[in-house]
């Protein structure tokens, strides 16, 4: 309240929103450089040790009564488990390594973003690129590597009326090479637009008038958030699911 | 924050998150429809929903990427 008017009173906001998302260096305030340590760089660790610790812990005793850490660690493996075996099908299991380590990567990012004055690195579309365009890369050479030239078979529709299939094939060519945009984006996106929706009910706040109903507000985007926070881990893994899928099966 | 003709392209680039909350809408809206007539084939079907919402969604998102280019590159 007593901040106000430093510079960032522009929006009529005491803080900016936007500002949450500023890359700064950890150590000092030099440049950013290709390996400075930055926040993102600390909660980009810090979500690893996260899942590191969650699944050492969580089944180093493997007991018959599972304690708490072991049941998390158990229901996330069982989930995403069956989930490869559901989309993808059961010969897609010996990826479930690299679908189950992004899907916790992405999880305890968002769910340690959530905690009031941490960073969150998955709104960062330099971080989600690097993850989307992981899977694109990985999906395209493996589809090659398993079908060789017939997995281009999968932009011939050829359940499609064959004047049609040039068309076709033309749109499916596009709407694959956007995959790892929109696949990034709407993580980044979604993440970002939430957390700067906290902030703006939280520069409500400081308004003596408004400030009981901000607060509420805040806990309701909060909650909101939370589930967001899980159900776009679940969507980034789901569609990485699909895409492997199709690089498998190309043929509709 | 001045006036600029960016500003109202960005605003108005927004309007397409408007139209994918109606295609997310629809897609939740008609799973919902289904579920309740036929329960026992619903639990089956969540993959496909949140698959459906994901490319509902995915086009908004192109709006919002419009909207941030507009504000930020431009």
């Amino acid at each position: 309240m007593a901040t106000e008017a430093d510079g960032h009173s522009e929006g009529g906001l005491v803080f900016h929103p936007m500002d949450q998302f500023i890359v700064k260096p950890l150590f000092g305030d030099g440049a950013v450089g290709m390996f400075t340590f930055t926040n993102v760089a600390l909660w980009l660790v810090l979500a690893v040790i996260c899942v590191i610790a969650l699944m050492v812990l969580g089944t180093s005793k493997r007991a018959t009564v599972p304690t708490r850490t072991q049941s998390v660690a158990e229901l996330a493996y069982g989930f995403i488990y069956k989930m490869v075996e559901d989309v993808t099908g059961k010969d897609a299991v010996k990826y479930f390594p690299y679908i189950f380590t992004l899907f916790l990567f992405i999880l305890f990012s968002n769910f340690l973003a959530l905690i009031p004055m941490s960073f969150s690195p998955t709104s960062h579309i330099a971080v989600t690129a690097v993850l989307g365009f992981g899977v694109f890369i990985a999906v395209t050479i493996l589809g090659f590597v398993k079908n060789g030239a017939s997995f281009l078979s999968l932009f011939w529709v050829s359940s499609a009326p064959l004047a049609l299939r040039p068309v076709l094939a033309i749109i499916e060519i596009i709407s694959y090479f956007v995959r790892p945009v929109s696949h990034s984006i709407r993580l980044a996106g979604n993440i970002m637009a939430g957390h700067a929706v906290l902030k703006v009910f939280a520069g409500f706040a400081a308004i003596t008038a408004v400030a009981p109903l901000a607060i509420f507000g805040i806990i309701g985007i909060y909650a909101l958030e939370v589930l967001v926070s899980f159900i776009q881990a679940y969507v980034f893994t789901i569609l990485t699911c699909v895409y492997l899928k199709d690089a498998l099966h190309p043929h509709h | 924050m001045e006036g600029d003709l960016a500003h109202i392209g960005a605003g108005l680039a927004a309007i397409g998150s408007g139209a994918a909350a109606i295609g997310v809408g629809n897609v939740a809206g008609n799973y919902l429809a289904g579920a309740l007539r036929n329960p026992s084939a619903a639990a089956s079907q969540t993959a496909t929903l949140f698959i459906g919402i994901a490319f509902a969604e995915a086009l908004g998102i192109f709006a919002f990427l419009v909207s941030l280019l507009l504000m930020f590159a431009v």
